[in-house]
């Protein structure tokens, strides 16, 4: 095989593609990479947002799914879009995803005799959870648990749980051919090898690829001053930071909680905008903070590292770990995940 | 092989093994069992031609036949020799084994040498160790072997060695209806402690539904009584109970993984390569055929074996379309090609329509015919898979992401070097790669993976330098005024890569569109403006490192090199475009002390010449097209270097125009008379010639510098030239009309 000759005349080829792609300057790819050059050039999160508020299609969503989502603990993960996916083939894939799983639980074991799949996957879309009518449906993955009996058929236990969903993906939307469907944020609960086994499913069968969502320090606080705004009928929790002092021999961690309602009126203190919430509102918010405490204990907050914020709204910790509280900003909290998940997949 | 053939060999076999007590029958059956060794080796090496084979490997198979006859004679009284000629023929065979395995008459051979006793137990664990085949183990020979373990002759070490050889080359075993016969025997070696675990295994292997009897269970289940739950035993047991559910009432924990310890390990790579062997030839693009494969033991849950993904094709993700396909995606996809039967160019090439796609695009990392295939395929989707997951990856993988995990740096290294040979094959750079210099240039410390990471800046695709500077160069330049002199000289580097690649990249492109419409106009201009900023920027880069560096060496000569690329963009890229160095780079090169840098500008200047005067012949011949008339100010930039130059070394008349010296300051520092200082003979780089040039004329006498004029002048300047100063003699052949002899050299 003459590679060079063959590596030239691809190369030709090659070229002249790419030197219409200068014309017209219109492929998906280039697209992507104009995308990430706006990303990168600028200050990484744009510098104003929307209070979260009750989205219209939240209407048609089912509420027992709904509750099933609310006051579980999900571990964020970051998803690029999926190739080839078709919410057509649900069943399907529960199938296949079952006997992969099966598959993978007996390998390496040099035996395992005339033993029944004990595991049974479903897919089922999770309607009216996303933010607008152009993205993509959101589905639930679940892991049960069939029980040996047939009597207890009725009721399986829930082993696993994932979901992937996209609200608000408009940036991603845009730059994606058909072929892909964008569903940039996956959500999980459940044991970990499980996680590692549907991720793998889906690596191998989408095309796709999973990446552990962190949440850093600066988009914490943009979440503390955004939930803070959120109008509430009912605090049910305390608005609680909690700050971490890196030392040895052990770390030492700061708890900060105000009374929500103390929160708020800081909140409206500092909020000018209508409606929206803005960087500097987000600093002047959290400076007020850190002023505070330091009068009182002579620590200066901004020294440490914010790993989690709590209020009545959602409850997320640094390492990508959410809990969603309350329902009518349960779309708020999904669209500035999606977001930071597409900042992350770009 | 052959039925026909096996009996012949069988037959060869029982004569070797009855033969100890006559030479000559052995001697006879070697050559046999040689001549069968080429056979079979020639059945696998299909492409050799007979006639080679036998000639090349001749002395090689002497060499082997004596190592044989040798061990099978056992060992030599004589015992000063006897160390170095075993280990002579150790070495033999080894080499054989290692290389290409053993026949199967030459493991009989081996296996009865191991075993009787002959030698001592060292040599046999190592006759034992390099008893590789190189395609098949006979029945027969194991049978034989297990034969010489009841008469007792071997130590316990050799016996446990010889069931972990037999445990691994299992599948290398004609047949297994003789030794599934010696069940019995097996099951009774249970007993031995040492034993058990490998016989277990074995026990494992051979196990058939028949062989599981009541008295065999009681058997186990007693010594499991007394030896506790045993993995192996364990295994072997759930075993007989799958074959026979109801003789074993005793539940065994189905959910304990359980496992054999890995007996065949001493033979994994042997057995890799014997694995290939009997598949035939290896598929053909092991150039590269690099990456980690799977040699990822820790980390990563998920993706278990390596970075990059296994070569799969998407048969699954087709399985899923089929229900929504329309007939004619039905018909087209039908003859589809399964990737991993894509051995060669030229199947690519036929089935190039009809290729299944790998379902992870990553693989094709690994495979330069994937690669070709990459390189030309219209289908966004493909790249767009290709750009996610290596976006990701790199984002994930790269360690000066994660604080303080520098633990997994060999391999972050070994992925990017993959990415860039896969580059380099495919002559273009990954956008995925470009997005990820933006994001992790910022958080680079200059080290880590530094030649991998500078690599990777000299295949950024081409485009507007000015939308990539605040991203990319601009990090770049803080990083480079701040590090070593090393540093500067691989980054000048690894912009003149850059350089060339986006050259090469925009003169192929012209070739293909020869006519000049509208909007590839404005693209051109838009792409030199591109170019030329990037010269720009390195000059700036050079002038700013020169003077940090104090003028040195090193930096100029990589500073050169780059400009070397830059004067010659119009002839040998067609390209056009000249641009000049900045004088922060000329007067120190000119002034330099390093007569190679002096000589490297003098050739520059030299191709710059050319360039501009072939510019200048085709502004004239192709009038209409004068888009890219280059600005006079060019051309008087380069005329101002050449007088300078001329004015220095030649005239003796230099800083004529341009510069002026106040003639006090001159006084003050006792140079009044620097007009021919920096003249061919005094000028600081080449005085050591000038004076070597004056002593190899006249040894004796004491002459002065000033001597070298009129003929003499000549003569030095052959003599230069003689002495590997080519590019000041092309520079003097076309800048300066040698026929009038220098007019200032008085002095």
């Amino acid at each position: 095989m003459d590679s060079d000759d063959t590596a030239e005349s691809t190369l030709r080829h090659r070229t002249s593609s790419r030197l219409q792609d200068c014309c017209i300057g219109a492929t998906p790819l280039q697209k992507r990479i104009e995308s990430v050059r706006k990303q990168v050039s600028f200050v990484p999160t744009p510098p104003r947002r929307k209070i979260p508020q009750c989205s219209q299609l939240q209407e048609d969503n089912d509420p027992q799914k709904v509750a099933f989502i609310l006051h579980k603990q999900w571990t964020l993960y970051s998803l690029t879009p999926l190739y080839k996916f078709s919410y057509t083939n649900l069943k399907e894939y529960s199938r296949l995803l079952s006997a992969f799983i099966a598959a993978e639980k007996q390998k390496g074991l040099a035996v395992e005799v005339g033993e029944d799949v004990s595991v049974k996957v479903t897919f089922s879309t999770l309607l009216g959870m996303k933010g607008t009518q152009r993205d993509s449906e959101a589905f639930l993955v679940q892991i049960l648990s069939k029980s040996q009996l047939p009597s207890e058929n009725r009721e399986q236990k829930v082993l696993w749980t994932g979901w992937f969903c996209c609200v608000f993906g408009d940036s991603l939307l845009e730059t994606i051919p058909e072929d892909f469907t964008c569903v940039p944020l996956f959500l999980a609960n459940g044991a970990e090898t499980n996680t590692a086994l549907v991720g793998t499913w889906f690596q191998k069968t989408f095309d796709c690829h999973f990446s552990p969502l962190a949440i850093n320090a600066f988009n914490l606080s943009w979440m503390a001053a955004m939930w803070t705004a959120c109008k509430m009928d009912q605090y049910m929790a305390a608005t609680e930071l909690l700050w971490s002092v890196p030392c040895s021999p052990q770390s030492l961690d700061i708890s900060y909680a105000i009374h929500p309602e103390d929160a708020k009126a800081l909140w409206d203190s500092v909020h000018k905008t209508p409606g929206e919430v803005t960087q500097e509102e987000v600093d002047l918010f959290m400076d007020c903070l850190y002023s505070h405490f330091h009068r009182h204990f002579k620590i200066h907050l901004s020294a440490t590292r914010l790993v989690r914020v709590s209020t009545s709204v959602a409850s997320v910790h640094t390492d990508g770990k959410i809990k969603i509280l309350c329902h009518k900003y349960l779309i708020g909290v999904l669209a500035y995940l999606t977001e930071l998940a597409i900042f992350q997949i770009d | 092989m052959s039925p026909q053939k096996r009996v012949k060999d069988s037959k060869a076999q029982k004569r070797t093994s009855q033969g100890s007590d006559s030479y000559q029958t052995n001697f006879v059956a070697l050559e046999e069992e040689n001549l069968n060794d080429s056979k079979c080796s020639l059945k696998h090496g299909q492409d050799n031609p007979m006639k080679d084979y036998g000639h090349v490997d001749d002395e090689a198979e002497d060499d082997l036949k004596r190592a044989m006859r040798y061990f099978e004679k056992g060992p030599v009284k004589t015992s000063q020799m006897k160390d170095k000629t075993l280990e002579k023929h150790f070495r033999t065979v080894e080499n054989v084994a290692w290389k290409s395995g053993l026949a199967p008459e030459g493991i009989d051979i081996l296996l009865n040498v191991a075993l009787s006793g002959k030698f001592g137990n060292a040599v046999n664990t190592r006759i034992l160790k390099c008893m590789i085949p190189a395609t098949l183990v006979s029945e027969d020979s194991v049978v034989k072997a297990i034969s010489w373990l009841c008469v007792g002759k071997c130590s316990g070490s050799t016996k446990v060695l010889f069931y972990r050889w037999l445990v691994a080359m299992f599948d290398f075993i004609d047949h297994k209806e003789q030794i599934n016969l010696l069940y019995g025997f097996f099951f009774a070696s249970l007993q031995d402690d040492a034993l058990c675990p490998y016989v277990c295994h074995l026990l494992y292997l051979l196990t058939k539904k028949e062989n599981v009897k009541p008295f065999r269970v009681r058997k186990l289940l007693s010594l499991q009584a007394k030896m506790g739950m045993q993995p192996h035993l364990q295994a072997l047991l759930s075993l007989y109970k799958f074959f026979a559910p109801t003789l074993i009432s005793v539940s065994l924990p189905a959910r304990k993984k359980i496992y054999f310890k890995n007996s065949d390990n001493l033979w994994k790579t042997a057995l890799l390569a014997l694995r290939q062997r009997n598949q035939g030839p290896p598929p053909e693009p092991v150039k590269l055929m690099l990456g980690p494969a799977n040699v990822r033991p820790l980390k990563r849950k998920w993706n278990s074996y390596s970075v990059i993904p296994v070569l799969n094709s998407s048969s699954y993700s087709k399985e899923y379309g089929k229900k929504g396909m329309a007939l004619s995606d039905y018909l087209s996809s039908n003859g589809s090609f399964p990737l991993e039967q894509l051995k060669s160019f030229p199947q690519l090439l036929k089935n190039i329509h009809c290729l299944e796609l790998p379902s992870q695009m990553g693989a094709v990392l690994n495979n330069s015919l994937l690669l070709h295939y990459i390189n030309c395929v219209k289908d966004e989707s493909v790249l767009l898979r290709l750009y996610h997951w290596l976006s990701q990856t790199l984002q994930e993988e790269c360690i000066w992401y994660k604080v303080n995990n520098y633990e997994h740096g060999k391999e972050f290294a070994s992925f990017l070097d993959t990415i860039i040979r896969a580059q380099c094959f495919l002559q273009e750079g990954f956008y995925s790669c470009e997005t990820f210099l933006y994001k992790s240039l910022p958080l680079w410390d200059g080290l880590c993976c530094r030649s991998q990471f500078l690599q990777l800046v000299s295949w950024i695709p081409f485009s507007s330098f000015s939308e990539m500077k605040p991203l990319l160069f601009d990090h770049l330049a803080q990083l480079f005024f701040t590090s070593t002199i090393y540093f500067k000289c691989s980054v000048l580097q690894t912009l003149r890569e850059l350089l060339q690649n986006w050259l090469l990249w925009l003169s192929t492109d012209i070739h293909m569109k020869p006519v000049m419409d509208s909007p590839l106009e404005s693209t051109l201009s838009g792409s030199m403006n591109s170019v030329s900023e990037l010269i720009h920027y390195v000059g700036w880069l050079s002038t700013t490192a020169v003077r940090l560096e104090s003028n040195n060496t090193f930096l100029l000569h990589f500073i050169l090199d780059f400009y070397e690329k830059v004067c010659d963009v119009y002839i040998n890229y067609n390209l056009p475009l000249v641009i000049l160095f900045p004088p922060g780079i000329f007067y120190p090169t000119l002034l330099s002390l390093d007569s190679s840098i002096l000589n490297q500008l003098c050739y520059i200047m030299h191709r710059y010449r050319k360039n501009l005067t072939a510019a200048k012949k085709n502004e004239f011949i192709q009038k209409t097209k004068l888009q890219f008339r280059f600005s006079t100010k060019t051309y008087q930039e380069f005329n101002h270097y050449l007088m300078v130059m001329v004015g220095c070394l030649w005239t003796s008349r230099p800083f004529q125009k341009g510069l002026y010296i106040d003639h006090e300051v001159l006084e003050k520092a006792g140079v009044v008379e620097y007009k021919s200082s920096l003249n061919l003979v005094h000028h600081p780089a080449l005085l050591s010639y000038a004076v070597s040039f004056l002593l190899q004329e006249c040894p004796e006498e004491r002459v002065s510098m000033s001597s070298i004029r009129g003929k003499k002048w000549n003569w030095y300047l052959d003599y230069l030239f003689s002495e590997g100063l080519q590019g000041l003699q092309l520079f003097i052949k076309s800048s300066i009309h040698r026929s009038s002899v220098p007019t200032d050299q008085r002095a």
